[in-house]
This record gives structure tokens, C-alpha cells and sequence, in this order.
């Protein structure tokens, strides 16, 4: 069992908990992931990390309320546990492998879409501590849903906040921030990473792509196991189909063929939930620019 | 002087009946039943049968205590050499092992041995019975990689010895394809599997589920770091393979791993758990293995019309005789001598059929085998809206990817001697992570041996 030891609320249906797992905690690594099961009848979901301290032995995810499991996760309190907490999986990011030298002269600049904050949090917080301070984006809805902020802005003073609605900083996509820094405010990227929802990542890497900025991206796709044994979360990658929990998460963003990434998201979705989704999506003012 | 019947038949439920659950297919003999079945032994004194076995049980014996009504002896005697009979009696392919070998098969129809032992195994669970106990420690510590048969075998063996063993198992829970990949109707996980995992932690194996070998704690760091003389990988062949043909990643295929650990140990048949699973309507599964046998039977149970599609003849049908009677009477259709040649979907990127080639089996090839040969033009199209993918598996490249100095094949299969010892010096595998994918019972057996290479090695080390 794995003990929650804090909770906190970061948004509506957000919520931040650090959770002791001694052998997570001592692996984990910037852009690997895990995978929790909530209890006995519970299926197995994959979370980015957020943050890991080997010391206390504790692993920080953060969580959004978006269906049955979830939901059942976010019920948890302060004193209860994880039946299963298994981690880390995936790859480390490749940038924690460039030498000293690559690592100093790399304009990162990173791309974070709703909870995507909290997986972009670990990557740059290492950079900070190998004395790099990257560019970060966050993207929102509202100015309630910007996460994380306080923490970016003690790593880097590079932190640029887009909402739709305009509610703090920059109004609109992260896609037209992106380019509203490189051509109006002459900044130089060397490398975008960008995580978020997979319709975000997929906009993020048609932009880098005009901009001819190379791109990280980290695919959330649907997953069972995360050990490489199933194929549920298979995506064509340059072409061939790669399995996301072993050989990613994170791939070439102009490689990823995401149509398809997207529709294979939504295999488990019923038409019913896909319809009362779509609903509540809409009667909360949301407009979908992808044609659901 | 043995008793010159008939095999006593096992008795099983109703095909019409059991087509629609997920209960255990064979009811198994009761005491009566298999007191009369074990008197057909002829009790030899050079027993082909213990010869024919991986793990050596002693077979005449556990048979003679049987028929001396002495089921309790039994049970000990099987458990001298196997702390899972239950599983092996319902999952081994009796066939091309013990009871293949059985004099009596030779004019007749051989002892049932695998009915026997799981008689036995149930039996001795049944009433409680203790058949492992603790050993003294020696004072020694190994690792084992995997709590499937390979490893469970492994480690149950070195306790006995004495060593102080830990288990690191990927997923929630232990067993490895017995929880994940072999189907409840034909391997009941809470009444079978998990108290046979029970009886090797009896003897004071520990089993630390949720670690990823090779991304939680690496090998080395075991060695190094946590205090392992020695390690086992029995960490299997789990790792999916899919044709390479257009439309394979449609809404709709999955590979048999998937479906199967998502049925299995996710239990997504079960409404009060809350792991989906998708079957549609029609369900084609690709291959001939007994893997494929039981992702049909599991989609079928599901409520879909189920088939078979298969590029060779029934006679070259790898899974067991028994599996593919079984499927036939619940209403499995079989295509044979049919290959995929791509999977069809709709504009939203849904399957809607699979497109297939006729075929014809040309000469035999190196193996024996007639290969099979397309036959041009013929292809057509079968509609569904689900394609599982049994095509066999491969080990997961993860351990050996992060273990320096440990070799494998160009099949990706550790290189490893008979005695289990890998390339790397303190680390021994076996079963199907050194053989590509075979049997529980073959993964138990190389998991004996690596048990007593590795005591060989920690006390020729001392």
C-alpha cells in the first residue's frame, strides 16, 4: 500500500498528492510516468509524475476528475493509500543525457496544456538544477485552471501564462504564444517540449514545424499494463507503430501521426459518455475547434 | 494387479451452459473417481511417465498413496517436487509429457495423470493441509525476476535450501501468465492460483509486487546495492507481436495480451470492476496457439460471435487437442488454410471486417512443417468489429536492454545454458525469457535447475 501524505487542491477537480513510494521516488527520473490502481476493483491509469524526492521517499502526482476512476482517486484523503503505485515507466527525457556543454547552450523552451504542468514541472526544475533556465508556457482555459505557477516562476523568470478567455496573461492558444514570442519578441528556441492534451501537442508540433523548432512531445495514450506487454498504447511514430509506455513517452512531435493517436484515445469511450462529455463541454461555454 | 478399465472421464460442464460464463470448464474427478482412475497404474518400476515430466514428480508414487486412499501422502509427495499442482494439472499439455509416456497409452488410453494431480492439489488445499515449511536460513540472499511458473519454481526450491528469497513482480499481482493470460474457465484465480502462490510464500518467499526490473531498481543495483548474491530472471515472453499490415492499429484490434490481461487480472467481465473491455459483436482472432483458443473462448463468453482465423490446417493447429475440441463445442468457428491481408475500417477509424487471402499448404520447410502458400486472387473479406492478434510473443527487450553483459538472441531470448547460467557472471534465467514463449510446465522445470545452479554457485562462492 502506498500512503497519501498530503493533498491539495489546485483547481476544480484538480488536486495534488504526494504519496509515499520509497522505490519510485528513488528511480524516477525527468518525463517518465507510473501507472496507480486506486483498490481491488480498481484499473490501472497512467500519471505523470510531477515530482519525486528520493530523500523523504515520496512521489508528488497530480490528478483531474474526468471519469469513474479517477473520480474514485480524488475521494482519497490525507492518510490513505494506493493499492498499487508502479513506477517509474518510460524513458527519462533525452535532454538529461546531453553533455554539460549541449545542456548550456540549449534554448528549451516548454509547452505545458492544462495538467500537462505537472509532468512539464520535473523537467524543468532539472534544468534549474544543472543551471538552465528554460522558457515555460502555460496554457489554460481560465485564469483559475493556470497551474503550478508559483512553482515554474522559483526556477525561471521565464514563465509566460496563455488562457483563452484571457483572464491572465496572454489571451489565447498556446500556439499563437509560441509564435508571438519567437517572431514578435525575437526569442530563439533550440528545442519545444510540449505536453498536454494530444489535440494541443498536435497544434504545438504543426506550429514548431513552420518554425522549423525541433519538438518533444509525450503521448498520453490509452494504457494496461505500461510494461510493454499488451500494445494498447501503440501510436505510428516516422511510420512505424511504437509502443508509447516502453519506447516513449516522449517521441519526435513531427513524427506523430496524432489523428490517429486521438481517435485510438477515445476506443473506450461509449457513445453515451462520448455525447454527455460533449454536453457538459458545451453548456460550459466550450467551443471545439476539431469538429466533435 | 492394476485394474484393466476404461479411463474414468473427468466430468465438465455443459458447453450450452458454459459458452455464457466465465466458471471453470472441468469439474475435475472426486475422491471415488479418482481412486478408480488410479488404480489403472500399473505402478512401473522404470516409470516413463516421472521420466517424461520437467519437474520430476514422483508420479507412481503420489498414485499408489492415492489408491491406498492415502491423499494426504500424496499431496506431500507432489509437493516434494511441485508446490503447484492445481495449475499443472489443468494447464500442463499432459499429453506430450507424462501421460504421452505412459506405457499404458501405448494400446490404450494412458493413466490421467494431469486429473490425478489436480485432484490431489485440490484436494490438500481443500482441507487445509500444510505441505511447506519454512527451511533454516543459510544465510544467503538471491533475487528472482518474475513471479510466473519459471520464477515461483525457482524461488520455492531455493527456500527450501535455505536461501532468503525475494521476488520482484511487474504487475499487482503474482503469477505471472496464471493470473494474467490463462482464462478463469480454465485456471480459477482465487480458488487455485493464489493459494498455490500462497504455499511458496509458506515457505518464506517474499513477493514484492509493482517493480519494474529495469526502471524501478536495475539488476546491477540488486547485486550491487541490496545485498543479492545471485539473481533469476524468469521474467518471460510477454511482449506482443502484430502482423505488420494495413489497418492494424483501427479501433478495435488488440493484441490477445491485451484482451486477455484486461479479462484476466483486470477482470473487465466483471461489472463491479472498472477496467473496460471492448468486443463488439464479432470477434475474429488471428492464430492457432492456445492463446488463441482463449481469447476466442473469452470474446465468445462475452456474447460475440467468435472465429477462428488460421493459415495453415486444423492439423497443424498448434494449441492442445483438448483446447480446440473445447472451443468447437461452445460454437467457435474455425477458418483454416486463411491469412489477413489487411484489417478494413469505417471513416471514423473503426474495424468493420478483415480482408483475407486464401491459402494452400506447399512443401514442408526445415522444420517439418508444410508451409503454408497464398493461393492468388483469392482473397475476401470476413466482417467484425473486433481483431485480436495471437501471434505469438517475445521476451520484453526492458531487462536485458538495462542489465550490461547480458546477451540474448536475435529473437530477442536470453542466452542461457541448460543450468540457467546467462552471459553475466551471478545471474542465472529461464523459462520462456530464454526460450521465447512455450509451457508453464517447461518454465517450472528450468526454474528447478537455475535453483540448484544458483545454490552450486552462491556455495562454490563461499
Amino acid at each position: 500500500m502506498y500512503k497519501i501524505l498530503k493533498k491539495k487542491q489546485l483547481a476544480p477537480a484538480i488536486y495534488l498528492m504526494e504519496v509515499e513510494a520509497p522505490r519510485v521516488a528513488h528511480a524516477a527520473q525527468p518525463g517518465q510516468f507510473l501507472i496507480v490502481i486506486v483498490d481491488e476493483k480498481g484499473e490501472r491509469i497512467p500519471l505523470t509524475i510531477c515530482d519525486y524526492d528520493a530523500g523523504k521517499g515520496t512521489v508528488t502526482i497530480v490528478i483531474q476528475a474526468i471519469g469513474a476512476s479517477t473520480m474514485r482517486i480524488v475521494e482519497l484523503e490525507e492518510g490513505d493509500s494506493f493499492a498499487d503505485f508502479v513506477g517509474p515507466l518510460g524513458h527519462p527525457s533525452e535532454f538529461i543525457h546531453y553533455s554539460p556543454e549541449k545542456l548550456a547552450s540549449t534554448r528549451f523552451l516548454f509547452v505545458a496544456g492544462g495538467l500537462g504542468a505537472a509532468p512539464v514541472y520535473p523537467q524543468v526544475k532539472w534544468l534549474a538544477e544543472h543551471g538552465v533556465q528554460a522558457d515555460v508556457i502555460i496554457g489554460a482555459k481560465n485564469a483559475g485552471l493556470v497551474l503550478l505557477e508559483e512553482e515554474f516562476r522559483t526556477l525561471t523568470p521565464h514563465v509566460h501564462i496563455a488562457t483563452d478567455d484571457g483572464s491572465k496573461g496572454y489571451k489565447g492558444l498556446v500556439t499563437n504564444l509560441l509564435k508571438e514570442l519567437v517572431e514578435n519578441e525575437g526569442k530563439q528556441f533550440d528545442l519545444v517540449v510540449a505536453i498536454g492534451p494530444m489535440i494541443m501537442m498536435k497544434f504545438v508540433a504543426l506550429t514548431t514545424r513552420e518554425l522549423n523548432i525541433p519538438t518533444i512531445v509525450s503521448l498520453n495514450t490509452l494504457m494496461v499494463d505500461g510494461t510493454g506487454m499488451c500494445g494498447a498504447c501503440r501510436v505510428t511514430v516516422g511510420g512505424k507503430t511504437r509502443f508509447a509506455c516502453v519506447e516513449g513517452p516522449e517521441f519526435d512531435g513531427h513524427q506523430v501521426d496524432f489523428d490517429e493517436a486521438m481517435r485510438r484515445q477515445g476506443m473506450y469511450r461509449t457513445i453515451e459518455e462520448r455525447k454527455r462529455a460533449i454536453e457538459a463541454e458545451r453548456a460550459a461555454g466550450h467551443k471545439c475547434n476539431i469538429g466533435l | 494387479m492394476a485394474n484393466k478399465i476404461p479411463r474414468v472421464p473427468a466430468r465438465e460442464q455443459d458447453p450450452a451452459v458454459r459458452a455464457t460464463n466465465f466458471e471453470e470448464v472441468c469439474y475435475g474427478y472426486n475422491l471415488e473417481e479418482a481412486q478408480l482412475e488410479a488404480s489403472r497404474c500399473l505402478g512401473c518400476k522404470k516409470p516413463r511417465c516421472a521420466e517424461a515430466c520437467p519437474v520430476s514428480v514422483q508420479i507412481p508414487a503420489f498414485i499408489h498413496a492415492l489408491t491406498e486412499g492415502d491423499v494426504a501422502a500424496a499431496a506431500r509427495i507432489i509437493a516434494q517436487d511441485s508446490l503447484l499442482p492445481s495449475v499443472c494439472g489443468r494447464v500442463c499439455p499432459q499429453e506430450n509429457q507424462c501421460e504421452g509416456s505412459c506405457i499404458l497409452g501405448v494400446k490404450g488410453e494412458p493413466v490421467s495423470i494431469g486429473q490425478l494431480e489436480r485432484f490431489v492439489g485440490d484436494w490438500g488445499r481443500e482441507q487445509g493441509l500444510t505441505l511447506a515449511e519454512p527451511a533454516p536460513h543459510n544465510g544467503h540472499r538471491v533475487a528472482v525476476v518474475g513471479s510466473g511458473p519459471a520464477g515461483l519454481a525457482c524461488a520455492a526450491d531455493l527456500a527450501k535450501l535455505g536461501y532468503e528469497v525475494t521476488i520482484f513482480e511487474v504487475l499487482h499481482r503474482a503469477g505471472g501468465v496464471l493470473q494474467y493470460g490463462i482464462p478463469e474457465f480454465r485456471l480459477p484465480k482465487k480458488a487455485v492460483v493464489e493459494p498455490e502462490v500462497e504455499n511458496v510464500r509458506r515457505l518464506g518467499v517474499k513477493i514484492e509486487t509493482d517493480v519494474v526490473v529495469g526502471r524501478t531498481v536495475t539488476i546491477d543495483q540488486l547485486l550491487d546495492e541490496e545485498g543479492f548474491e545471485a539473481v533469476f530472471i524468469g521474467s518471460g515472453a510477454g511482449l506482443p507481436r502484430f502482423m505488420g499490415i494495413p489497418g492494424e492499429n483501427l479501433n478495435g484490434v488488440v493484441s490477445a495480451n491485451e484482451f486477455l490481461t484486461r479479462t484476466n487480472l483486470m477482470h473487465a467481465y466483471d461489472e463491479a470492476y472498472d477496467t473496460p473491455i471492448y468486443t463488439g459483436d464479432r470477434v475474429v482472432v488471428v492464430g492457432g496457439g492456445n492463446v488463441a483458443m482463449d481469447a476466442v473462448r473469452t470474446a465468445r463468453r462475452l456474447g460475440a460471435e467468435a472465429s477462428i482465423v488460421y493459415r495453415r490446417s486444423e492439423a497443424e493447429l498448434p494449441a492442445r487437442r483438448e483446447e480446440v475440441h473445447h472451443a468447437k463445442a461452445e460454437g467457435i468457428d474455425f477458418r483454416m488454410l486463411t491469412n489477413p491481408v489487411e484489417i478494413l475500417g469505417d471513416d471514423r477509424g473503426w474495424v468493420t471486417g478483415i480482408r483475407c487471402i486464401r491459402m494452400e499448404l506447399g512443401e514442408p520447410d526445415e522444420s517439418g512443417r508444410r508451409s503454408p502458400v497464398e493461393i492468388p486472387g483469392s482473397e475476401f473479406d470476413i466482417p467484425c468489429d473486433v481483431v485480436i492478434m495471437a501471434l505469438g510473443t517475445s521476451p520484453n527487450p526492458l531487462i536485458a536492454a538495462t542489465t550490461p553483459g547480458l546477451e540474448t538472441n536475435r529473437r530477442g531470448c536470453l542466452t542461457a545454458t541448460a543450468e540457467g547460467a546467462t552471459t553475466r557472471e551471478g545471474v542465472f534465467a529461464g523459462g520462456d525469457a530464454v526460450t521465447g514463449a512455450a509451457t508453464v510446465i517447461l518454465a517450472m522445470g528450468a526454474g528447478r535447475k537455475a535453483a540448484a545452479a544458483i545454490d552450486a554457485y552462491v556455495k562454490g562462492k563461499a
